[in-house]
């Protein structure tokens, strides 16, 4: 039953062939039994098992949507009032939301059933999930190697089955890089599609909600319950409700996919260009047309993406004062000092490396220099983007220079550590929807992802084109052995 | 440019974080290397070209200006690390 997609799932629970409770119970033992990846940081069977008994008696009355009774955990970058809300952090080691995330919320409306939440990046803020105050995620591929980061909990549940779905967040590729290296699909949606209600910030104009799953197919049925605009958010758009699984059985034929050359320079591995390029192959040989095209300045995205974060991370990390909640130090000589250690202790060294940049970009004589130069530079990235999809309907090309990297190999080094994020975070600054998909192996037999992106709002074609891509191959299917 | 150890002690004041010696000379390594990197966007021409703050443009959305009472003060107050009456304490601002 736990190798079974959501869209499975879903259909085996309104046929009765499985109840709610029946599923929480198999994922829950799951949940135990593969404790060692660390992938979870709060797991109540209590909340769980009452949600399962909720979504039964609703199958009961007849009132099931497809997601009724699947189970899902949640990044702990969602606050939930019935886990904790740590954001991975010491400075919110304990703390109870008084709230749902609207994404939470909207999922558990749908009668999803929530497994519990998943170790991430601290306040997101990685690519390797090394950064967790509570400790580090494996990849069930190859314990030895990082699952990806920051949604590193998300990606290796799925990637073990240990949940058949993980909400994730993305700002400047922490769904798409661990979706690559732990083998599974993830999708971001366009900004501004998913509410920020209830998300702990990270930087406010790149955050945005998104799925892993098994399957594009999948993504595009918890699509359909977990966007839609939000008043909450204020800028969360406003657009009438969309149908994201009407075009899964998308026409290939003539879809015209443009492959970026700035994405298969140096950088990018043999073994991982080998994989990629095999799958756009498989899609030209569908009946897609690859068209090649340019994004010249790609690659300032990295310096315009280290401005602009950690700018609106020492913003929004400035709430996290010992006062209304979070952590506060237990000795302070007064107000300032009180704040100055509670941040100290509070925080760990990438989010205060982070702070420390976008304090110093933000300041007098600076913010011009660098802030508004890099949302300069910001805008020509995102416009070479519109020029490319005049040209093309989807871009294709790798998420990752390599494959999964080691533990400990990139993690005293934070400018190596950044560049990993070098093809996810240019779509990332322009706001548009993109998406990790199996594609094979490289060394060591670590996953390779390929990268789908397209322009505003159309995520539908995306996950169509994604879809067609799964049912002619069969790398998403494919398990980590000790899992299957 | 590059920062000096006065700098990063600054910066850390300014965001409200303390740092041993130790740290801050670390921190400077690592701060000067992210530097090295953001440092490139000083080059590119972007004369005539608008900031973008935010990916579909636009201004943000406003709520009515309507007064609303805070839901729920208990269950948000309940993280406050120190609190008396349905206040939160800090420590004595003025003398």
């Amino acid at each position: 039953m736990f190798k079974k997609s959501v869209a499975e799932l879903g259909r085996a629970l309104i046929a009765g062939e499985v109840s709610a409770v029946e599923l929480a119970r198999i994922f829950l033992e799951r949940i135990e039994s593969h404790k060692d990846l660390n992938a979870f940081l709060d797991v109540r069977p209590e909340v769980t098992l009452a949600q399962a008994r909720a979504a039964d008696a609703r199958i009961a009355k007849g009132e099931a949507t497809p997601l009724t009774g699947v189970p899902i955990a949640h990044k702990d970058i969602f606050v939930t009032r019935d886990f904790h809300s740590t954001a991975s952090s010491r400075m919110l080691k304990d703390y109870l939301s008084p709230f749902d995330a609207t994404v939470v919320e909207k999922l558990g409306s749908a009668g999803m059933v929530a497994l519990g939440k998943l170790n991430c990046d601290e306040f997101a803020m990685g690519s390797s999930n090394e950064n967790s105050h509570y400790g580090n995620v494996l990849n069930p591929w190859d314990k030895t190697a990082v699952p990806g980061g920051s949604s590193g909990g998300s990606a290796a549940a799925v990637a073990a089955r240990i949940a058949p779905a993980a909400t994730a967040t993305d700002t400047g590729g922490s769904i798409r890089e661990p979706a690559a290296f732990s083998g599974v699909t993830g999708i971001k949606p366009t900004y501004g599609r998913a509410s920020r209600w209830g998300m702990i910030a990270f930087a406010s104009s790149l955050d945005q909600a998104g799925i892993m799953t098994r399957s594009a197919e999948d993504a595009a049925l918890i699509f359909n319950a977990m966007l839609g605009f939000d008043p909450k958010d204020s800028t969360s758009v406003e657009r009438a409700h969309e149908d994201y699984t009407r075009s899964l059985d998308l026409d290939l034929k003539g879809l015209r996919i443009g492959v970026p050359k700035e994405f298969f320079g140096d950088g990018l591995k043999p073994d991982v260009e080998k994989a990629v390029r095999e799958a756009l192959a498989e899609y030209a040989k569908l009946g897609a047309r690859l068209v090649d095209i340019s994004l010249p300045n790609a690659a300032l995205g990295i310096p315009v993406y280290y401005v602009i974060a950690p700018a609106e991370c020492s913003s929004n990390l400035s709430r996290f004062d010992g006062v209304r909640y979070g952590h506060r130090a237990a000795h302070y000589a007064d107000l300032i000092d009180m704040m100055k250690k509670s941040r100290s202790e509070g925080f760990g060294p990438e989010p205060k490396r982070r702070i420390l940049i976008g304090t110093y970009v933000l300041s007098h004589g600076y913010y011009d220099a660098y802030y508004i130069q890099a949302q300069k530079v910001r805008r020509i990235i995102a416009d070479e983007f519109q020029r490319a999809f005049r040209e093309c309907d989807l871009i294709g090309g790798p998420v990752t220079t390599s494959v999964a990297f080691g533990f400990g190999e990139k993690a005293a080094d934070p400018v190596a550590m950044y560049l990993s994020d070098l093809y996810t975070i240019p779509g990332s600054l322009a706001g548009i929807p993109g998406m990790s998909i199996p594609c094979g192996f490289g060394a060591k037999n670590r996953p390779v992802g390929l990268q789908l992106m397209a322009n505003y709002f159309d995520e539908a074609r995306l996950l169509g084109a994604a879809h067609r891509y799964q049912q002619a191959t069969d790398w998403h299917l494919r398990m980590p052995k000790d899992f299957a | 440019m590059a920062l000096t150890l006065s700098d990063v002690k600054r910066i850390a004041h300014l965001a409200r974080i303390e740092v041993t010696d130790a740290e801050a000379g670390q921190a400077l390594g690592q701060l000067n290397d992210i530097f090295k990197l953001i440092e490139q966007l000083q080059s590119v021409d972007t004369s005539g070209i608008e900031p973008m703050s935010h990916p579909l443009g636009g201004s943000q959305r406003l709520r009515e200006d309507v007064a609303s009472s805070a839901e729920n003060r208990e269950a948000s107050m309940r993280n406050a690390p120190s609190q008396l009456d349905g206040l939160f304490l800090v420590p004595k601002v003025i003398e």
